[in-house]
């Protein structure tokens, strides 16, 4: 096979392909899913030449399919991220990150008096009440949640 | 059927259509609340308290609601009682309640402990105050006052003074006067200013807003004083403490001709000076029996 020379992150041959990722943010993305694991391969391209948006990241995992409630808290960080399932180099399924209404479990609230930073059984759980900026509201304290709170977070 | 929430937990749940339900049911309960008439619809029935902070007004006033309206109260009032001293966590203290109780009354120091067990639990839950949080029943009582008195809340002018950034109680306020189309004015000393926050949301909802450091400058143009405390603890320097505390204080004098009211969710230390309590204007004391047809009509409510 031929190689462009203009192609700086190598194809894969199976996995995920997360493009568009908001440019600098690629390592929260990583946080995210848990990478790096020990195992999987990754590729991370940071601060890349994008047509639409001016500069992105790119992040690719290869040999494992997200699935969208995995990737769907990268909309917290990462809102116009677009994920491609690779299979034998082709693209067999396209999605745009979505930010839910709802964020459940993964982020802390940044009040220390609330009752989820307190040693209670509680998942934690925000409400998405801005979506850019991103804002969120705990469902236990109220206490509003800006994008740098978030990603502090990761 | 005017009233649908489940629990108590903050202002925020409520629709204008619900807070004027309690309003209304409130008045009716007043006769049972001043002994003139007795009650028995909750007969049978048992008020779980559970305070793990110190509270008089509000405890007190929960108790005798329900025991106006025939049931009856168990429970702590402080946290030394509870099993948390054995480091049982919130949500087992709660479940176990809930057995004993038909509704369950909570103050914590932790904010979003009363949403937090209402999720748990089955009976019907009320906040008495969650940390820094929310007191949904103290703004009821507010609300009640301001219409015993004025009979409308719509078109009101209210100065929240004092304390308005840590204070919890003007929080919930400034959100329920709101949705009543009444027009603040916020006065309060630059340190403890009224969260941003909370003044970007009372614009949006296109309600006229004010703010300014000293009451002469509203005094004369207000149907309402509500006069919060100023905790020292506020200010590293003590100096700066007692010269803020005496510029937010209300006396006679101040008030002297002036047709206004004074509302204070107590307790009171010196924000208020005692020549103040023989007036006209004072309505602090009448405010806190207003509790206990509020929380009777809110009982009444949720307690089937």
């Amino acid at each position: 096979m031929r190689k462009p020379k203009e192609l700086k992150v190598k194809p894969i041959k199976n996995g995920t392909v997360i493009d568009h990722i908001t440019s600098n943010k690629a390592l929260h993305v990583l946080k995210i899913l848990g990478l790096p694991d020990g195992k999987s391969r990754v590729t991370v391209a940071i601060n890349m030449e994008s047509s639409r948006y001016g500069s992105k990241d790119i992040v690719k995992v290869e040999n494992r399919e997200l699935e969208s409630n995995e990737v769907d808290q990268i909309a917290l960080i990462a809102p116009k991220a677009t994920i491609n399932i690779i299979r034998d180099y082709e693209i067999v399924e396209k999605w745009k990150v979505h930010l839910l209404d709802e964020v459940h479990g993964i982020l802390k609230c940044p009040n220390p008096n609330c009752i989820t930073n307190k040693r209670e059984p509680v998942e934690t759980r925000f409400y998405v009440i801005n979506r850019e900026p991103v804002i969120l509201r705990c469902h236990f304290c109220e206490r509003l949640m800006g994008e740098d709170e978030i990603e502090s977070q990761f | 059927m005017g009233f649908q929430l489940e629990n108590v937990i903050s202002i925020k749940d409520f629709t204008k259509k619900d807070i004027k339900f309690i309003l209304k049911e409130a008045e009716k309960m007043e006769p049972i609340a001043r002994s003139q008439k007795t009650s028995k619809i909750l007969s049978g029935k048992i008020l779980g308290m559970m305070f793990y902070e110190p509270s008089t007004r509000t405890r007190l006033s929960f108790e005798a609601s329900m025991k106006r309206l025939g049931g009856s109260v168990i429970g702590f009032s402080e946290v030394a009682e509870s099993s948390a001293t054995k480091g049982e966590t919130l949500a087992d203290a709660a479940r176990v309640v809930a057995c004993y109780a038909d509704a369950i009354v909570i103050r914590h120091n932790a904010e979003g402990a009363a949403r937090y067990i209402s999720d748990i639990i089955d009976i019907p839950v009320i906040n008495a105050g969650d940390g820094a949080g929310q007191h949904p029943t103290q703004t009821l009582l507010d609300l009640y006052t301001m219409k015993r008195i004025f009979e409308n809340i719509e078109g009101l002018k209210v100065a929240l003074i004092g304390d308005l950034k840590y204070g919890r109680t003007v929080h919930s306020l400034a959100y329920a006067l709101a949705m009543f189309n009444v027009d603040m004015v916020f006065v309060s000393p630059k340190e403890l200013k009224m969260p941003r926050d909370i003044i970007h949301d009372l614009k949006e909802q296109r309600i006229s807003v004010h703010e300014t450091t000293k009451i002469s400058d509203v005094i004369d143009d207000i149907d309402v004083l509500y006069v919060t405390r100023i905790q020292k603890e506020r200010f590293p320097d003590p100096e700066e403490y007692s010269k803020i505390k005496g510029a937010y204080r209300i006396d006679a004098k101040m008030l002297n001709g002036r047709d206004v009211i004074v509302m204070h969710p107590l307790p009171r230390v010196d924000e208020i000076s005692v020549n103040v309590d023989a007036l006209p204007q004072c309505k602090y004391f009448q405010q806190a029996f207003y509790g206990v047809p509020v929380r009777m009509a809110l009982l009444k409510a949720l307690i089937k």
